[in-house]
């Protein structure tokens, strides 16, 4: 038998998800006018691990976060979960393109609003396709990307602020 | 607040009022496109007639029991009267979205409203 070697990247890397899920659960508290309608904090560590330590770790936090997430708030694999998880893949997707906008003009705001806006669009598009067959459901879709704008400004702030405040650093708990 | 000012940078303000102003223009897309434009009022299932909603009319359609009176106005149409017993269709008044429908059973009368695009509702599935 093989034995799992624990390197100092999984402990980030689990240490960054459990801030993640705890943002999450956070969230699932606020109390929202709409179904889909949600700050989504745990965006916050999303955005700071991909300006810290890039994509691929922000990949591994955000599906962790979904997983992890979704059992806690008992939703694994309810119809809740993929849209979770279409969202969270989607806004990945677009973050890992908008990256490479220059930095010295485009920072986490730019960032986090374009991943709401891609985590939004592909919930509509997954619900529309699967959960409620209707055109109606995009009836909503102003009202889903004005809040996603706000939002997304929002958490943008945030992690451009812990960004600023916190020098980079290789320590897990960055 | 003007630390958090200094953390947003040129390109973040035009990603912010470029999204703002998508999010205005989406609003007109949204809520009108999908806006009534004819009513379909149908007896015993045929089409009676299809009418743009832009005018006021009345129309009189004869059934088995007697006359149902439509009145359509400009956006929205309703079933004014009709001779079935428990007047679900009457009750149902304005009907404004694309899809809504009222359907007075006994007297086989029906008006449904259409937008731009075909949509379905709940008894298409």
């Amino acid at each position: 038998m093989t034995q799992l070697a624990v390197t100092a990247e999984d402990r980030r890397v689990a240490w960054l998800a459990t801030a993640a899920v705890g943002l999450s659960l956070v969230d699932a508290a606020i109390p929202s006018p709409l179904p889909g309608v949600k700050p989504g904090l745990a965006n916050i560590v999303t955005l700071v691990v991909l300006a810290r330590y890039g994509w691929a770790t922000a990949v591994w936090v955000s599906a962790l976060r979904v997983l992890a997430g979704s059992l806690l708030l008992g939703y694994f694999l309810a119809p809740g979960f993929f849209l979770s998880l279409t969202g969270t893949t989607l806004s990945l997707l677009t973050l890992g393109v908008a990256r490479h906008l220059p930095p010295r003009w485009f920072g986490p705001v730019s960032l986090s609003i374009l991943a709401a806006f891609a985590h939004i669009g592909g919930q509509l598009l997954l619900a529309r396709a699967w959960l409620i067959p209707h055109d109606g459901v995009f009836l909503l879709t102003p009202v889903f990307a004005g809040a996603a704008l706000v939002f997304g400004t929002m958490n943008g702030l945030i992690a451009a602020k812990l960004l600023a405040e916190t020098p980079p650093s290789d320590s897990a708990d960055a | 607040m003007k630390s958090w000012l200094a953390l947003i940078r040129p390109g973040d303000w035009l990603v912010v009022l470029g999204s703002a102003a998508l999010v205005g223009a989406s609003i007109p897309v949204f809520w009108q496109g999908g806006l009534a434009d004819r009513a379909i009022i149908r007896q015993e299932g045929r089409i009676f007639a299809e009418v743009d909603l832009k005018a006021s009319k009345q129309f009189a359609v004869s059934g088995p029991l007697g006359t149902t009176l439509i009145a359509v106005e400009p956006g929205r149409a309703r079933v004014v009267a009709d001779p079935g017993p428990r007047q679900y269709c009457v009750r149902q008044g304005w009907l404004m979205r694309p899809g809504e429908i009222a359907i007075c059973a006994p007297n086989r009368v029906s008006v449904q409203i259409a937008g731009r695009t075909r949509v379905y509702d709940s008894i298409s599935y």
